[in-house]
This record gives C-alpha cells, structure tokens and sequence, in this order.
C-alpha cells in the first residue's frame, strides 16, 4: 500500500517525538484488552476491572516517582523496600504511638522523601552510581523496616478508619455501582500531579535536561547537583505514598513485603516508553505501562494460564518494549 | 517502511500471547466457569517450593478422582500479602464453587473471605488456613506437636543433656512460631539439661542458614544438636556440618523432605526428619471442597497428620508416600 508523502512526514516527526512507542503501548493495551475480552467471559465484569484499577495502584505509583529518576538516566532499585519502611513508619505512628492517622500518612509519605533525598545525596554529591546507592539504601530500608516493626506485621485493626479511606469508594458514593475504590483514585491524582511537574515546571525541565547530555546542562549554568537529588526525593515521597497505599490495602505494615517490587516498577517505566538512558519519557506512557502488566497477569490469570508462564509473558513484554525503544533510537539517528 | 517493522514487532508480541492462551486450551481451565464440572481454585502461598508442589498434586489427584476442575496458583514469595490477595480477587471473579486458600496474612485477606463469605463460595482453608471462622473447614499439619516430637527425638539422640541450636524459616509466620515454640517448649519444659542456642532465622534460605548455623558452631563449640525447621534451614544446617567436617559429631534433625534432606539421612548426616503429609494436605483440602459444594457435613479441622523419618524406616511405603524428592 502507498502512504501519500505527506502522511510519511508526519509519521516522521511522531516517531521523532517519541509519541510513537506512547501510542503502540496504548495500543498494546486496548489490544490486550480485546483479546481478553474475547477470551475470557469475566473478563469485562466490573469485578474483575475494578480488581486490574487496585492492582495496579501501588506499583503504579511507585513507577510515577521511578519515571522521573530513569529520565535522568539514573535508577532507583530501593522503591520498593522504601515503600515497605514508609508502611511501616505509618504503622508504627497511628498503632504504636496512637497518633492520628493523618500523621501517620504524613509520616509515611516523609520517610519516603528522606530516603529518596538519601539516595539523591549519594548518587549527586557523592558520586556514587546510582545502582549501587540505591541497592545500599534498599537494603538499609528494608532492615529499618524490619527493626522498627519488631519483625512482625503492624495491623491497624484499631484504626478501621485508614482502610475505609484509602479502600473506600467515595466514588460508589456519588455514582451508584461505581465503587471503584479511592486508591484508585489516589493513583490518577498522583499521575496527573507527576504529569504536571514533569512538563510543566522548572523541576521537569531540568530532569531531561540532565538526562539528556548531563554536561551540557551542567555548562549552562544549571546546579545538576542540587536538581539530581531534588529528583531523587521526589521519586522517594511517590514510594513514600505507595507505602501508606499498600499499608491501607492489605490493613497492616508487612516488614517482608516490598522486596521485588523495584522491578515491577521499572518495568512499568520501560514498557511506557521512558528510555533508560535517559533524556526521554512520559507519565502518561507509565501510566499505560503499568496497566499493560497488571492487565496481562490478571487476564492471563482469569485464563488460567499456569503461573509459571505468566512470568515468561511479562518477561517478554518488557523485553519487546525495550527493542522497540531501541529501534526508535535508531531511527533517530 | 520503518513504522511496519513495528507492527511487525507489534504483531509478534499478540502471536506471543495466542500461544500462550492456546496453552490454557490444554488445561481445560478456561472451560471451567461454562462447564458442568465445579471448580475450585486453590491458592496457596507459595508454588516453586517442592512442597507446594506436592500439594498440588495431591489436590490435583483428588479433583481428577472426584471429577472437579481445579487451579493451583500461590505467589512467588511467602511476603508477598498483596499479590495473594490479587489472585483471590481474581479467583472469585471466575465464580468458582468453592476456594481452597492458605492465607499468608488472615486479616489482609478477611475483606474478601466475607466477599466470598455472602456470595456463598465455601471455603476450605489449609496448610497454616485462615485465622478466622469463616472457613468452613481447615486441613493442616499439628505443627506443634510435630515439632515437639522432633524435640523427643534430640533428646533421646543427645541424652537429655547439651546445648542444641534452633534455626528457624521466619520468625512471623504461623509454621515459623509453631515449629519454633513446639520445639522449644517442649525441650525446656520436658528436658531442663538441654540448653537451647538460638532460635536464629534464616529464611528459609539454605546458604543463611549454612552461614547462621556455621557461625553458631563457632560460638559454641561443645554443640550437639540442631534443629531445623524447614527444608531450608535444615539442608543450611547440613551444609554448615559437611563443611566444618563435623558429619557424626553433630545431631542433625530436619523438617519436610526434598531430595537433599533424604540423601542426608540415607549417608546418616541427619538423623531423621519430622515429614508432614503435603499430598494429603492437597487431597483434604479438595476433597472437603467438594464435600461442602454437596452440602454434605465437613470436619471442621482436618488433622492430615505427620510422621518421623529416619533411617530405619524411610523406605517403608506409609512413610515413601508421603515424601516428595
């Protein structure tokens, strides 16, 4: 088939844009989607789509922050165990010591931010690679998180008021039958905050700024230092929000949990778009990202695919999302 | 040109998932809402472990014997609270007749046992169960008497006296403090000589609990026993001996079986294990599923029992029954 000239231009300059590989995740996606739907009667029901909106919501959010930190072609490998501490510290400040449970949110949410600053500080002022920081800090996390619970869950059966809020439906409340719970709604709020600061501050500028020629940003006068590890503790108050989030879900700080969920996360990131040599990506592709994976292990759950496959289709996924990126990359040039 | 070698990728990626759904064809689980036969996921808390295995095909011999569709699907790692819960949301969206389930946190998961609960899908719980009464029954290990009897064991093997180090899978889980306290109490209440050293814990992880175990040799030199309380800890345990060069001097009891702990116990490196029955675990546990979608009456607790190994009796056909390699 001939694709009139100027059309050809225009696909040019989407492909250029990046928006190409946003467009074939979202595509991916309502495929996906298609197909399960075809496959599988349940599929479609409200259950089980309101199931894929709560599965995606922690791993979603932790992808916001880790969106950011890959932008600047950096890594965080400690989101996960840090979401765990921040669980934990919520836990720890609304059952231990009985403080209000706003508090404990905030307290959640602020212990994620000092982690991330920690992990800013390491990799920018003390120029150690952001992998090995982080997977020192994961391991830091996930000890304190250990040590502060007394290695055992932290419930909040005494507070049946947290849960309530976060896996509520203040939706269901407005709109009959709608309850899709607040975490759902937690996470959208959290994308489109993410959203906004990545394209619409100075913050967001300077991320790709550094992620896309790290010293020409530097020469032009911009403190990549003090910007790099803003990055970084932006990336730790999203994980910071995921541990108050899964903290609500399961109604109890697990100590354990949270180791692995790096992966999810990054994987959410890079099925989205976002390159991991920096200099390029998106929220929105995050957010589709995210959704690509917790929608395939649900359908192909719903299916009863054995488990052992559903890890090789995820891992497959990612690893074609990559290539994609790559043969992008290519084009450019 | 280029952009259709993107859809080519595109399109290899949609083949990727056919053939994998054309694998579900195979196990008739897609089948399963639309066909006569009843079905009963069953979610464990676990799937890689050869435990979990042998559970699984003792609850997939008895579905096949009793003519129910089953799924067996737990998470990767006993921490992960959230994804089991992921897979009992989605269980209950295939409308199943009935959900054998050991929870890996009972109260994370009570919200959707009582989903369940007014939906009116039994459930079965098993292995450590549901801390709650909405199940209707539970087939599970006495894990406290077990471990108990393996306290017997290394007193009897010890004489009553010296110190004996504990390691342990984890210290939150309801078989870590069953086997943990069944063991420990019962030595310090029954046999006031022995001294116990530890318990430490290793995760279950073989190469933590060779390196805790080393390390408690070292501090105490005049050890004479250990116990481990999982395949795990107790293989870790084993290591720990042959590497020390210490085979015979030490008293090595385990838990479970796997082949490493039963090729110890045959070259005498262990002196025998506790083995529960993970087979019949899976074979109650469907079975008391199929009984409550009948209506008929179910034992509310399922004691599916456990038995001592050792050398002496490891190839009697009651006890290679139950053993899994």
């Amino acid at each position: 088939m001939q694709i009139p000239v100027p059309q050809l231009g225009s696909i040019r300059s989407l492909v250029r844009s990046g928006a190409i590989q946003r467009l074939l995740a979202f595509g991916a996606l309502i495929v996906i989607f298609i197909f399960f739907s075809l496959a599988s009667p349940q599929f479609l029901r409200f259950g089980n789509i309101n199931g894929i909106l709560i599965a995606t919501a922690v791993v979603g959010v932790l992808a916001l922050g880790e969106t950011f930190i890959i932008i600047t072609a950096g890594i965080d490998l400690s989101v996960g165990t840090v979401m765990t501490l921040a669980a934990v510290m919520t836990g720890a400040a609304v059952t231990n010591m009985g403080l209000p449970i706003p508090v404990g949110i905030a307290a959640g949410i602020a212990t994620g931010g000092l982690a991330g600053l920690a992990n800013g500080v390491l990799v920018a002022r003390f120029k150690i690679p952001p992998f090995i920081a982080t997977l020192g800090t994961l391991n830091v996390a996930r000890g304190l998180a250990l040590v502060i619970s007394g290695l055992a869950p932290i419930y909040f059966t005494s507070t049946p008021e947290f849960n309530r809020a976060i896996m509520g439906s203040i939706l269901g409340g407005i709109i009959p039958g709608a309850s899709i719970p607040n975490i759902v709604l937690v996470m959208f709020a959290a994308a489109i905050v993410a959203a906004f600061v990545l394209s619409k501050t100075i913050l967001g500028r300077y991320t790709y700024a550094i992620g896309s020629n790290e010293e020409a940003a530097r020469l032009s006068g911009v403190n990549v230092d003090a910007w790099k590890a803003a990055v970084y503790a932006l990336g730790g108050l999203f994980a910071g929000l995921g541990g108050v989030l899964i903290a609500a879900r399961v109604n109890s700080a697990q100590p354990a949990l949270g180791f692995g969920y790096e992966l999810e996360a990054i994987s959410a990131v890079v099925i989205g778009g976002t390159s991991l040599s920096g200099g390029a990506g998106s929220i929105l592709g995050t957010v589709i990202g995210a959704f690509i994976i917790s929608t395939l292990t649900n359908g192909l759950r719903i299916m009863s695919v054995p488990q052992e496959w559903q890890i090789v289709v995820i891992g497959v996924v990612v690893i074609l999302a990559v290539y994609l990126d790559i043969v992008r990359r290519r084009q450019q040039l | 040109m280029k952009s259709n070698r993107l859809l080519t990728i595109l399109a290899a990626g949609a083949l990727t998932l056919a053939a994998c759904s054309s694998n579900t064809g195979a196990s008739g689980g897609a089948a399963a809402s639309a066909g006569a036969k009843p079905y009963i996921p069953v979610i464990s808390k676990g799937f890689q472990h050869q435990f979990w295995q042998a559970v699984k095909q003792g609850a997939e011999s008895k579905a096949a014997e009793l003519n129910v569709d089953i799924t067996f699907e737990g998470p990767a790692t006993e921490s992960e609270v959230d994804k089991q819960m992921d897979m009992l949301q989605a269980a209950l969206d295939k409308d199943p007749d009935a959900i054998c389930f050991a929870a890996l946190d009972s109260q994370a998961a009570i919200p959707l046992l009582e989903q369940a609960q007014q939906a009116g899908i039994p459930i079965i719980g098993f292995d450590s169960g549901v801390d709650s009464d909405i199940p209707v029954a539970t087939a599970a290990t006495d894990n406290i008497a077990a471990a108990a009897l393996a306290a017997d064991k290394m007193a009897e093997a010890i004489g009553s006296t010296g110190k004996v180090g504990v390691i342990v899978h984890d210290q939150t889980s309801r078989t870590g403090i069953d086997r943990r306290d069944g063991f420990v109490n019962q030595m310090t209440e029954k046999y006031p000589d022995v001294e116990i050293i530890g318990p430490q814990y290793g995760g279950g992880d073989q190469l933590k609990s060779t390196d805790l175990a080393k390390a408690m040799i070292e501090a105490n030199p005049d050890i004479k026993g250990f116990f481990g309380a999982n395949e795990g800890s107790a293989i870790g345990v084993v290591n720990a001996v042959n590497e020390l060069d210490m085979a015979g001097d030490i008293v090595v009891i385990g838990y479970d079986s796997g082949q490493a702990q039963i090729d110890a116990i045959n070259s005498g490196l262990m002196l025998g294990a506790i083995t529960q029955n993970p087979i019949g675990i899976g074979e109650q546990c469907v079975d008391a599923a199929v009984k409550a979608i009948n209506g008929e009456p179910v034992e509310k607790n399922i004691d599916t029992g456990f038995f001592w190994y050792d050398k002496t009796n490891i190839d009697d056909p009651e006890i290679q029954a139950v053993l899994y390699e």
